[in-house]
């Protein structure tokens, strides 16, 4: 599955995990990522719980710097970019220009999510539900069952592993060649273990892969050495 | 000044006294008289010197002259408050209490009100409050958050804390003392009653005790206290066989140990962890020839277990029992002849609280054994005998209270009603934790609470509380009041799992249905697979998977356990005991008081290399296999040296040093690489003094710190406590797992983007405090400046043998294979060094 130049084959489709959490397509020159979740941190303030409100401009310096290193001239947001319907109202202005700006330098595809069902107007790029390129098809949910050519978000795999008395978990692509889903990008997102029952049936177990986000680098770990949480 | 006791005692009191052939004790007189006076009082005495009648006695005399309730009238709040670290102590006291009352036929009321009382208790006891209330910090934390605490609290008069030295070093202290400044606004008259155990700085405690005026001395409680009764009889186990070089099993010594078993009514056997106790209780089980009931004791088992063990020593019918520090406090049990400590003491503290164990009759000598697990800790336990054991006592300092504890506590206080900041701040710093508290600081912390202080005011229109027109600082919303009470206490446990005796069904996984058998620290099991086995309440267990938040376990026939078990000290070295260690090595003379085979150590390591005298710091290099190594000596405990090992390695790297690793004991550090330091040193590239430079502390520690994952942990508990996050809803209860995530991230968010924020301020000086142990590496960077001694040697030095032993195992270690293993390598290392 793994190419001498670090492209892993996804049905047909040579693209490279990045580290940022971000898969690339250098061939459609196509970035996406995966549940940005902005203003997740603010959207709880009303019951009390006080975040520090700096998720949204976290998460936006970490997607500007991966669309500068990459320099796509495509990004698919792959749903739930924005936590809830009210989190545009609470963006600051700021953070406001600083989305309008990566809008305007690519063609910006945000897919719908179950977060985002309409992703807010007046910040650029182009809503829609599903999107397919080539053999590859993009939206924010994994369908049930075995998928071929599917890239979705949504469930924010991790993945644990044990080494020398010590557990890891990390951030993962979760992909066995036929599909892949994306971890999360947004700064307070959370992860669920790919062994998680919510992924049953969706890949095979013996070829899947955790591609696990280090420091720099992503370490593919396979399945059977997974550990549940 | 002194008064017959017959003043101070009512004749229903001296006669029962008289008639048991009783006469009050001197220290029992005293604190009449102090109550006679209305005075706060620190009393100060031993185990089994009547502490705790002596206590309640003041209070006992003045609810009787009070005299019955009379119906009509308007019933009578709480007179005296009892405040234990421990609930089981709660309960304990009320039983004790119960006799001299119903002997005398007092119409005094005597109840409990900790997290088990059920709710209908709870609010007759709002109805009609006992005379004497007996309960624990976080339970005082939620009766002044009532809004009736002010006629609940009217009538008190009395406060009193027992295990007041357990109490004051801890975040929970900082609660109660909050509380306690709390009541007394209530109800100003009350006097504080403190009782503890011998300790080495009373004054502390004196100033805990009573309102302090910020920019004055410390006001000082009065003090007695109670002189030693007679000496404990300790001594370091005379043991036939040989006592390595590392770890911490003990284990060479389970037939002696056996011995004493069975020489003795009653043996307490004390070990510093629970997986020693597991280990050390298999252990004497496969040694125990005539099946002496032995039993097994520690917080992870489950409570119905831990009690049936309770009953079985109060009625004497056991030998035996390994216990950790669950059985460390004031609980009165049996009757112990003799008690064992296992592994070094690590402080004087401990040590005499839990000597004081055996014997609870105060005029009789306690008798104890020390084992050494190795041969530092032969050194560490004789110079706890030479200290004159409870002569020198060394409970830590109080520190400055805790940031995180003071939010909660500004919550709770807006939770029972409005206050004006400039009364509340008095308040707070009339708290001896808390009376270097500025104003500056204070209103951050009110912020905080209020919106999360952030420099984005993100959060104004959902204020929790707010400052209102008439300067009063109020609650916006009533939710905020029941968070409060679902998330008050300072007590964070490392996220817990049940282990369930369950089995396996082919092809389904693991199936439930077995009972409990206690709890687990989830990292623990982390990394098992199924099929692992493992120790874990006296027996071997088989790991069969994860149901639920649940570990399911069956039973194994193995009588080895697979998975080693981590077995270091939880506790480090104490200060004091670091400086009878030290002396001890600088001072030949001692080692002839050493049993033979540690002073034959010593002397060939002063042949072989150089034993540091008293205020030096020896240094070591040499190679081995394809490795440099430099071993330091500064015997300044765990945390300390794994700090030191961390801020080493950064330097070395940044000098080019290439290090590799490093790990770190009780009594050295040792740090491994590429380059010959011996020869770096040497060179001056860097010399020695520049590598142990104090400066070390500035920005390579800041670069460190930031990073380190020991932050976070502290963090996550800072981020619970100052409620930040909740532990839980209403409704819903978050996993371990969950609240570790999150915090994490928000830690790495708050970090980039504010990290002057008040939380962070509040974690720093956890961690620096703590984890990290920043202070006592610090004196100890000064107090070696300029008397370092580096000795380079062609090979390792028998001092460095038991740290080298560590190496590759510094996390998981002592347990069953890996004990074989350690043992091979042992023998390589030290035929090396003994050449």
């Amino acid at each position: 599955m793994l190419t001498r130049d670090g492209l892993i084959h996804l049905s047909g489709a040579a693209v490279r995990l990045d580290w940022s959490g971000a898969l690339h397509w250098p061939e459609e020159e196509l970035l996406v990522v995966a549940d940005l979740h902005f203003e997740k941190g603010t959207s709880q303030g009303m019951r009390g719980r006080f975040l520090p409100p700096y998720d949204t401009r976290t998460t936006l310096g970490a997607l500007e710097e991966v669309v500068r290193r990459l320099s796509p001239k495509r990004v698919i947001a792959l749903g739930d970019s924005f936590h809830d319907r009210a989190a545009d109202g609470r963006l600051m202005e700021g953070e406001r220009n600083r989305i309008r700006a990566l809008t305007a330098a690519v063609d910006w595809l945000w897919i719908t999510g179950n977060h985002d069902p309409e992703p807010p107007e007046g910040l650029g790029g182009q809503s829609v539900d599903i999107v397919a390129i080539g053999p590859l098809v993009f939206r924010h949910e994994p369908g049930r069952g075995r998928q071929t050519g599917e890239i979705a978000g949504h469930l924010h795999p991790c993945a644990r592993v044990g080494v020398r008395g010590r557990a890891l978990r990390r951030r993962a692509f979760v992909s066995d060649g036929a599909r892949c889903i994306l971890p999360a990008f947004g700064a307070y997102t959370g992860g669920l273990n790919v062994l998680d029952d919510a992924y049953r049936g969706m890949f095979d177990r013996v070829r899947m892969i955790a591609w696990m986000i280090g420091d720099q680098r992503v370490y593919p770990v396979r399945g059977p050495m997974l550990v549940p949480d | 000044m002194t008064s017959a006791p017959t003043d101070l005692l009512p004749p229903r009191f001296a006669d029962w006294f008289a008639a048991r052939g009783w006469t009050p004790r001197p220290h029992q007189v005293a604190l009449l008289e102090k109550a006679g006076e209305r005075r706060s009082v620190l009393l100060i005495a031993p185990t089994g010197a009547g502490k705790t009648l002596a206590g309640f006695l003041p209070s006992l005399v003045e609810i009787a002259a009070r005299g019955r309730h009379k119906p009509g009238t308007r019933r009578r709040g709480i007179h005296t408050l009892y405040i234990s670290p421990l609930k089981a102590l709660a309960v304990d006291i009320e039983r004790n209490l119960e006799k001299p009352i119903s002997e005398m036929g007092l119409a005094i009321t005597v109840e409990t009100r900790t997290g088990d009382t059920p709710s209908h208790k709870r609010q007759r006891q709002k109805l009609a409050p006992p005379d004497i209330l007996l309960t624990t910090p976080e339970q005082l934390a939620l009766l002044i958050a009532a809004d009736d605490a002010s006629t609940f609290f009217e009538d008190l008069k009395t406060v009193v804390l027992d295990e007041l030295h357990a109490l004051v070093t801890s975040k929970r202290g900082d609660l109660l003392a909050l509380g306690l400044a709390r009541l007394r606004s209530i109800a100003p008259a009350i006097r504080t009653v403190g009782l503890s155990a011998t300790v080495a700085e009373p004054d502390d405690l004196r100033g805990w005790l009573v309102p302090q005026r910020p920019g004055e001395p410390p006001a000082l409680a009065d003090l007695v206290t109670v002189a030693g009764g007679a000496r404990p009889e300790i001594r370091i186990l005379d043991t036939e066989e040989r006592v390595p070089w590392a770890g911490h099993s003990a284990r060479y010594a389970i037939g002696e140990v056996m011995k004493e078993i069975a020489a003795h009514r009653m043996t307490l056997i004390f070990v510093n962890t629970r997986s020693q106790a597991e280990m050390l209780f298999a252990e004497l089980w496969n040694h125990n020839d005539d099946a002496l009931p032995i039993a097994l004791h520690h917080g992870s088992l489950d409570a119905s277990r831990r009690r049936k063990v309770e009953a079985a020593m109060a009625a004497g019918s056991l030998r035996a029992v390994v216990a950790t520090s669950t059985l460390d406090l004031g609980i009165d049990w049996g009757d112990v002849d003799l008690v064992v400590h296992v592994g070094a003491p690590k402080g004087a503290s401990r040590l005499a609280q839990r000597i004081g164990r055996a014997n609870h009759r105060m005029d009789e000598p306690s008798r104890a054994v020390l084992v050494p697990a190795n041969r530092f800790e032969v050194m560490e336990c004789k110079a706890a005998l030479d200290a004159n054991y409870l002569g020198a006592q060394d409970t830590p300092p109080i520190r400055d209270g805790a940031l995180d504890v003071l939010a909660q506590h500004v919550l709770g206080r807006a939770v029972s009603g409005p206050f004006r900041p400039l009364d509340f701040h008095a308040e707070i710093v009339s708290a001896y934790p808390y009376r270097g508290l500025d104003w500056e600081t204070f209103e951050r912390v009110v912020d905080f609470v209020a919106t999360g202080g952030y420099a984005l005011r993100s959060y104004e229109r959902y204020a929790k509380i707010r400052l209102t027109a008439d300067g009063t600082w109020r609650l916006t919303h009533p939710r905020f009041a029941q968070q409060y009470r679902l998330n008050v206490g300072t007590i964070i446990e490392a996220p817990l799992m049940k282990v369930r005796l369950g089995g396996k069904v082919r092809g389904t996984g693991p199936v439930m249905g077995g009972r409990i058998l206690g709890e687990i620290e989830e990292y623990f099991c982390e990394t098992m697979a199924p099929g692992d086995t493992f120790l874990f309440a006296g027996e071997v267990l088989r790991y069969e998977g994860i149901r639920e938040n649940e570990v399911i376990v069956s039973r194994s026939r193995d009588t080895e356990a697979k998975i080693p078990i981590y077995a270091g000290g939880k506790f480090p070295l104490s200060t004091f005991l670091a400086e009878g260690v030290r002396r001890m090595l600088g001072d030949p003379e001692t080692w002839k008081r050493l049993p033979t085979q540690v002073a034959e150590w010593l002397e060939i390591q002063q042949l072989k290399s150089v034993l540091p005298k008293f205020d030096e710091l020896l240094v070591e290099t040499f190679p081995r296999g394809n490795r440099f190594y430099m071993v330091a000596y500064p015997f300044e405990g765990r945390l300390a040296h794994q700090t030191l090992g961390m801020l080493l390695t950064r330097r070395l790297d940044r000098m080019g040093a290439k290090p590799i690793g490093f790990v770190a004991t009780d009594y050295c550090v040792a740090v491994w690489g590429l380059e010959d330091l011996g020869h770096l040193f040497a060179v001056k590239r860097p010399s020695v003094h520049q590598l142990f430079d104090e400066d070390m502390l500035g920005d390579d520690l800041d670069a460190w710190m930031a990073d380190s994952y020991l932050l976070k942990r502290t963090f996550r508990a800072c981020a619970l406590i100052s409620g930040l996050v909740e532990k839980k809803h209403p409704g819903e209860e978050k996993s371990g797992r969950q609240v570790t995530v999150s915090t994490d991230l928000i830690y790495d968010v708050l970090r980039t983007h504010e990290p002057d924020h008040i939380l962070m301020r509040a974690t720093w000086a956890d961690a620096a405090g703590g984890l990290l142990d920043i202070a006592r590496l610090s004196q100890m960077l000064s107090r070696i400046s300029g008397h370092i001694v580096h000795k380079r040697l062609d090979v390792i030095s028998p001092l460095a043998v038991p740290v080298m032993l560590e190496i590759g195992r510094e996390r998981v270690a002592g347990g069953e294979g890996e004990e074989e293993l350690l043992r091979e390598a042992a023998d390589d290392l030290i035929a090396d060094a003994m050449q």
